[in-house]
């Protein structure tokens, strides 16, 4: 009896801890998000594969990659979701996240490459399974279009 | 040799197909990474190990695919695409692939 006491009060420090640290790091990072966004706004990501043809570019890949961690709360609530279906709002921020994050990294290779577009963006998405809870990758990939002038 | 996952480049005519080439990797992460990961499962936030071991997993996924390329006598690598899967417990396979082709004027 007193071990099952124990076991749900751990169950609880974990699911507080996921809570409160699960989202300052959220806040944190939708914070930082925004403010990155804003700084390389300038440069286009185009979901398109027709490049154009105005100057002559140079191609090359660029790409950007996070794994985020879900939390313990976040978990948590995922499953209590599962039960009855519906939208499992814990996991669309944080896929969210990782998808804004990847899109900055490429964004800053292309940036350094001095592009002017980055062309035909792709994204591939897994999950990373690390013991019982689970993470998710996210890449974004495209072709940075580097003008070359001659 | 240029790598893109466009299919046509502006002003660049294809020479010569030379077909499909690939590149995969498989990697995992000591234990000890996997521990401070399953600590930060608790926490939430990036798993900066992993964002690195996949990172360097497919840039060899690529020197592979490149490898083929350039043994078929390619200088370009043209519409690849990434794919990503989770075969075990801290273990996930990358793979790459493209079209090998011989452009002009590169």
């Amino acid at each position: 009896m007193s071990s099952l006491l124990g076991q749900a009060a751990g169950v609880v420090i974990l699911l507080v801890l996921g809570y409160l640290f699960g989202r300052l790091a959220e806040r944190r990072h939708f914070q930082r998000l925004v403010r990155q966004e804003a700084e390389i706004q300038y440069l286009p990501v185009v979901a398109s594969r027709y490049p154009p043809e105005d100057r002559p570019y140079r191609q090359q890949l660029v790409s950007g990659n996070v794994v985020i961690a879900s939390d313990y709360f976040k978990a948590f609530m995922a499953a209590l979701i599962n039960i009855f279906g519906g939208r499992v709002t814990p996991f669309e921020s944080m896929l969210d996240r990782a998808r804004r994050e990847s899109i900055l990294r490429m964004k800053a290779a292309a940036i350094e490459l001095d592009a002017a577009y980055v062309f035909n963006i792709k994204f591939d998405t897994t999950r990373i399974a690390t013991g019982r809870l689970g993470a998710m990758e996210v890449l974004a990939y495209g072709t940075a279009m580097i003008p070359q002038d001659t | 040799m240029l790598v893109s996952n466009l299919e046509i480049l502006p002003g660049r005519t294809i020479v010569r197909h030379l077909g499909l080439v690939q590149g995969s990797s498989v990697r995992s992460k000591h234990v000890g990474r996997d521990i401070a990961a399953s600590l930060k499962n608790i926490f939430g936030g990036e798993l900066r190990g992993y964002t690195e071991l996949l990172s360097d997993s497919r840039e060899e996924a690529t020197e592979r695919m490149l490898a083929q390329a350039s043994a078929v006598g390619a200088n370009a690598v043209l519409n690849i695409r990434y794919s990503t899967s989770s075969i075990a417990a801290g273990a996930a396979e990358i793979f790459v692939y493209g079209t090998a082709v011989e452009l002009q004027d590169v």
